[in-house]
């Protein structure tokens, strides 16, 4: 078909009755420290990968919370696991075994087409 | 002996009442309700701690069993003037009192949720405000939104009538936030199955305990915070609510579905101490709440001499602010009168 250029623009709002929990439950079930979290930015601040490149440990927390699987998917592969964001943590959070969990369980509900 | 007449009996009227009565002066309470006690009368539960209003309720209605002092109910102050240093103070039922000292404790008003119409109060089935749900606690009532349905998803709306120009009302209200953890707490304990959303454009968690009970919500009662300010509420055919705002921390517009809305109405200074600011000719502040001679020191003086003030009347205030702010007013009333 001949190409207008025309196009369809996705919506931006994020339609929280399209969220699917299953991944967030399983995550805070098993690490039920990340229900807590203030969103503050200290862990984002300290980051050794944000210091790079762009990554916002902080978003990882509301990408999962809005069902932002794509983006969280290749966003927490620039995580290098070294546990600064732990330490700066007001609320204890273990964020290194939360992204892990992440990893995890993107495989099992949210796999991401390539 | 020294005659004070205190205006308005609420927490603070009383707890300044008692205090002086302690203190072995002749006190004379006026209140415009039928009953004392004040909006103290409509609560079921405080935070940060759960602790039930009848406790304190108990505690003000023996303070004015016990004590020798006169409560005046479905009263009104018409008249205040100064004849050397005395006040006489007319009521609406004519009577003529005469006092060396007053203290001005009228208290607030709630805000009326309706003047935000946006969000659809007396106009949508399923909004109500904290005070409603608090009424809600206390008798026992049903929270069902139709025949025998829970509601699935409930949402607070932290700010309602606080820190917004388009209702007037520029300051913090102080006490909602706190108030929204806790009825969350509390309705997630009544409905374990619902899922309990706090929409708030700061937590402000400024008391003792309070930031305990915030992560006590987040952690115990999986109670999520989203950080905006919701526009509107629209209710759908079948009487739930979509609601909408901006997630800020993602920086992307939301909506949701709710079965049932809770608005976190904040205080206003309201008739009683607007009629009293003009009768003891003591001002106010562009809030609405009294003027104070200093925010530091004497936060109990009014800019009349003579004229004192305690609780809510002069900023917003939480039960335990009020009892200590009614002590300290007691206190520079006894001190004042022993120096005249």
């Amino acid at each position: 078909m001949k190409d207008f250029g025309y196009t369809v623009i996705k919506q931006r709002t994020i339609d929280y009755d399209l969220f699917d929990g299953r991944l967030l439950n399983e995550v805070l079930q098993m690490e039920p420290s990340f229900k807590v979290c203030l969103s503050c930015g200290g862990c984002t601040a300290t980051c050794s990968a944000n210091d790079l490149v762009s990554f916002n440990v902080r978003r990882m927390n509301l990408l999962l919370r809005r069902g932002e699987t794509v983006e969280l998917e290749s966003e927490i592969r620039k995580c290098m696991l070294c546990g600064k964001c732990m330490l700066v943590c007001p609320r204890g959070i273990n964020i290194r075994n939360v992204i892990m969990l992440i990893k995890k369980g993107i495989q099992k509900y949210n796999p991401v087409k390539s | 002996m020294k005659h004070i007449v205190i205006i308005g009996g609420g927490i603070a009227g009383i707890e300044t009442a008692s205090a002086l009565t302690d203190a072995g002066h002749w006190v004379t309470l006026i209140e415009k309700d039928a009953q004392i006690g004040g909006k103290l009368n409509n609560w079921s539960n405080l935070f940060p701690d759960f602790t039930p209003v009848d406790k304190i309720t108990d505690y003000l209605q023996e303070k004015c069993r016990q004590k020798d002092f006169s409560i005046l109910t479905n009263t009104e102050v018409n008249s205040v003037h100064r004849n050397k240093d005395k006040f006489s103070i007319e009521t609406s039922d004519n009577q003529q009192l005469e006092s060396d000292a007053i203290v001005v404790a009228t208290g607030y008003e709630l805000f009326d949720a309706r003047r935000k119409e946006e969000y659809g109060y007396k106009i949508y089935d399923h909004v109500i405000t904290s005070a409603d749900l608090e009424q809600l606690f206390k008798s026992g009532g049903d929270l069902s939104v139709a025949a025998g349905q829970n509601p699935k998803r409930i949402a607070f709306v932290h700010c309602v009538g606080s820190r917004d120009e388009k209702t007037g009302n520029h300051y913090c209200s102080k006490v909602c936030c706190i108030t929204g953890v806790k009825q969350a707490i509390e309705l997630k304990k009544h409905l374990p199955e619902a899922e309990i959303f706090c929409f708030y454009m700061d937590l402000r968690m400024y008391g003792k305990h309070f930031e305990e009970l915030y992560r006590e919500a987040q952690e115990k009662y999986d109670i999520q915070f989203i950080r905006g300010r919701l526009s509107e509420a629209s209710e759908k055919m079948d009487k739930s609510l979509l609601i909408k705002a901006e997630d800020t921390l993602s920086g992307r517009p939301l909506k949701m579905n709710v079965d049932l809305l809770v608005l976190l109405v904040g205080m206003e200074a309201g008739k009683g101490t607007t009629s009293a600011a003009i009768s003891c000719n003591i001002g106010c502040e562009e809030s609405g709440f009294l003027k104070t001679a200093d925010s530091f020191l004497n936060s109990n003086i009014s800019m009349q001499e003579g004229i004192f003030l305690a609780g809510s009347c002069t900023a917003p205030m939480s039960v335990n602010d009020t009892i200590l702010h009614a002590r300290s007013a007691a206190l520079k009333v006894n001190s004042w009168l022993i120096i005249q």
